[in-house]
């Protein structure tokens, strides 16, 4: 007996051990088998293809440095400075950077020994140690040069278009004009443009110093000047935080008030009717189900682009998601409480107040606070779609494909958001219902 | 001694009763401005919000359903052609869901690893613990549409910069709860392993996977049905699947609107689906914990 006992248990464990290991095995070879899927599903190998290095190399190299652009145009022979070629970021008349030298002959140094000249009628000259002197003049629509035939890697050539690319900085050559860029680290102009007073003067000299522009008092000045900045538009990327933020807070908010009442109604506890809890139920699933990406569709074409819509996305979505917490939150009540309220003589709407709110805020409120950090995330995407807010500066920046030291600061500022948003909410929750840990 | 208490009896209930009627008071002023401080910045916020946008509330109120109404009656009107429209983006639909699981998969795996990291007790290296929660939290504030732009303008358009973005999200989100689920783990088993002279790594798979798997799968499962969504989302923005067509479809204008109304429920079934199957498969795996 025990011994056919025992040759059971044997072989009901060996079974259950082939089981486990076949399952110890099937997993990985099914996420293995599924990733291969994914490889040819999404194309991986023609990725490598479609990739553009160059991209990601003006990106990244952009991100943290500018260029100015000395450019000559050819036909009026007029000679332009600008910061990033912006009209914007464009040296005063008369003004010009310390590395440009000569008045009939104009030196630009790129440094370490890389020289090139704007001599008159069109001709240009550039020096670049360990090569030949290159002499290029513009004709019309082509580009004459001395270049050899054969040319190293860092020279495009062709008779409409010349580019040199040095590590020092870059130069292109058309008929139409002639073009150096000059790269320096650090993001341009973030506190003055050129036009104001108060470029390139240090700290200590705005604060303390004597009255730069004699209109305005040193402080308020600068901060005007800095406020209205027309490059990086601090004013306009403040009002787009805001604008995010206050979308998160608006749609986190709205839902919530909307979906309490809807969740009493929700909840089998306190909805006796059938007919009216199904029915409520479905619209929560519905409202969901059809998500913030075409609610967002929907909205802006009732409201335009802008903040409201995105609010108002927000809002719908997430009635429907606290919708289903809060009523399963009421589900879970304890009856004792509602019992214990009612033998004072309440009323139900009293019974509700000081029996079922008490116990059920501190579930609500934290799911609350963590909406209201992932709606900020959800605001600056829809931002991006229906047109408002900081999601949409990113997306400009990044389709005119040239500002990436914007996009760069963009980013940074939207998870110092997103963060700030993290650490707000926890620090709310903390103060209204405790710490969890 | 009954002398005393009986003289200072009245005393004491009247100052308790004083103190608490004050209290109360006190906390009603503090309710009903904190209340109001809310209310003033809901109307002010919704104001603002309502100037800052291209149109009105008021008036685009009554628009709401004009546009769903011309969508839905012109889908009605071709209703024939919906099983081919359907069937003619099913694949983009495909895409859409692949993009979510791949990203969840990748994520769920960055997570788990973020996770053991980063909880007391049981990382490789303890000294490292806050490093590997700044990085998942700096992983978990990041939007997916941030990384998704900046790789689309690398990479080019199609599914991988959006499984990239919505992956490292995932990861950051998954960390953060994956390691508080860790942190409640019985260290028992992975002592007892530790003194078998077990490695970090067979610690980990054998003492604290077993006790966190059905947690851990419940929250990647939550975080799919998010995924598919975000997934839609950046479609939108260029990065393949449904939203992208969506995108197409709708710039198409009126008199193509059956396909705008094809994937609009093709987008609806799919997230009212995978929600369902989620939540069961969610519910039965909170629910087999006691057994």
């Amino acid at each position: 007996m025990t011994a056919t006992d025992l040759s059971m248990a044997k072989h009901t464990a060996d079974r259950q051990f082939a089981r486990k290991r076949l399952v110890g095995f099937a997993i990985p070879a099914v996420i293995a088998v599924y990733l291969a899927y994914i490889f040819f599903a999404f194309d991986l190998p023609g990725l490598a293809q479609r990739a553009n290095l160059e991209n990601a190399v003006t990106l990244a190299s952009d991100s943290w440095s500018h260029k100015v652009h000395v450019t000559r145009d050819n036909r009026s022979g007029e000679i332009t400075y600008a910061v990033e070629g912006e009209r914007k970021g464009r040296y005063p008349d008369g003004t010009r950077p310390d590395w440009v030298s000569g008045d009939d002959v104009l030196t630009i140094d790129l440094g370490s020994g890389h020289l090139v000249r704007y001599l008159p009628d069109n001709r240009t000259e550039i020096d670049i140690p360990g090569f030949p002197p290159i002499e290029a003049r513009a004709e019309g629509r082509r580009v004459v040069t001395n270049l050899p035939e054969d040319l190293p890697d860092w020279i495009s050539a062709s008779d409409r278009r010349v580019g040199i690319t040095t590590p020092e900085g870059r130069v292109t050559l058309t008929g139409a004009r002639t073009e150096v860029f000059n790269y320096f680290p650090g993001w341009e102009l973030f506190w003055f443009t050129l036009d104001s007073p108060y470029h390139g003067q240090g700290v200590g000299q705005i604060l303390f110093g004597a009255r730069i522009d004699p209109a305005r008092a040193n402080i308020t000045g600068a901060l005007s000047d800095w406020w209205n900045n027309a490059m990086w538009r601090h004013k306009d990327v403040a009002w787009a935080i805001g604008e995010t933020i206050l979308m998160a807070f608006l749609g986190t908010m709205g839902a919530a008030m909307l979906a309490l009442p809807l969740a009493f109604l929700a909840a089998r506890r306190f909805s006796p009717i059938m007919l009216l809890r199904a029915a409520t139920r479905r619209l929560f699933d519905f409202v969901r189900g059809v998500d913030a990406l075409i609610w967002t569709v929907v909205l802006a074409r009732a409201f335009g682009p802008g903040p409201l819509t995105g609010t108002l996305a927000i809002l719908i979505t997430d009635t429907g998601t606290f919708g289903k917490i809060f009523s399963e939150a009421l589900e879970n009540v304890d009856q004792k409480q509602i019992e214990g309220v009612a033998s004072t003589g309440a009323k139900p709407l009293q019974r509700y107040r000081f029996g079922v709110i008490p116990q059920v805020v501190p579930v609500l409120l934290a799911q609350i606070l963590y909406f209201l950090e992932s709606n900020t995330r959800s605001a600056t995407i829809i931002g991006a779609i229906t047109g408002g807010g900081i999601g949409l500066m990113l997306t400009q920046a990044i389709q005119t494909q040239k500002d990436w030291e914007e996009v760069a600061y963009y980013i940074v500022l939207i998870i110092a958001m997103v963060m700030f948003m993290d650490w707000f909410s926890g620090w709310l929750r903390g103060k209204l219902i405790g710490r969890k840990d | 001694m009954a002398d005393i208490t009986l003289t200072q009896s009245p005393q004491g209930v009247d100052s308790i009763q004083s103190s608490y009627v004050a209290q109360v008071q006190r906390r009603r002023l503090y309710g009903g401005l904190t209340l109001l401080i809310f209310v003033v910045l809901m109307v002010s916020g919704f104001n603002v919000a309502d100037d800052r946008n291209a149109g009105g509330f008021w008036d685009g109120l009554h628009q709401i359903g004009d546009y769903p109404a011309d969508v839905l009656s012109e889908a009605w009107e071709k209703r024939a052609d919906l099983p081919a429209l359907m069937a003619k983006y099913f694949p983009a639909l495909i895409e859409t869901v692949n993009i979510a699981a791949v990203s969840t998969l990748i994520g769920a795996i960055g997570g788990l690893a973020l996770s053991l990291l980063g909880t007391r007790g049981l990382a490789r290296w303890p000294r490292l613990i806050p490093l590997f929660r700044r990085i998942s939290d700096i992983m978990r504030a990041v939007p997916e549409i941030v990384i998704a732009l900046v790789l689309i303008f690398v990479l080019g358009g199609g599914p991988v910069p959006a499984m990239i973005a919505i992956a490292i999200h995932t990861a950051g989100a998954l960390g953060k709860m994956f390691s508080e689920v860790a942190e409640n783990a019985d260290l028992k088993p992975v002592e007892g392993l530790a003194s078998t002279g077990a490695t970090w790594s067979q610690r980990m798979l054998l003492g604290v996977l077993p006790q966190v798997a059905p947690n851990y799968i419940s929250y990647a499962l939550l975080r799919f049905e998010i995924n598919i969504r975000a997934s839609a989302i950046l479609g939108f923005v260029g990065a393949g699947g449904l939203g992208y067509e969506l995108r197409n479809a709708m710039a198409w204008g009126p008199g193509r609107f059956d396909e705008a109304g094809a994937i609009f429920i093709l987008l609806f079934g799919t997230i009212v689906f995978f929600d369902q199957v989620s939540s069961r498969y969610r519910n039965r795996l909170t629910e087999g914990q006691g057994q």
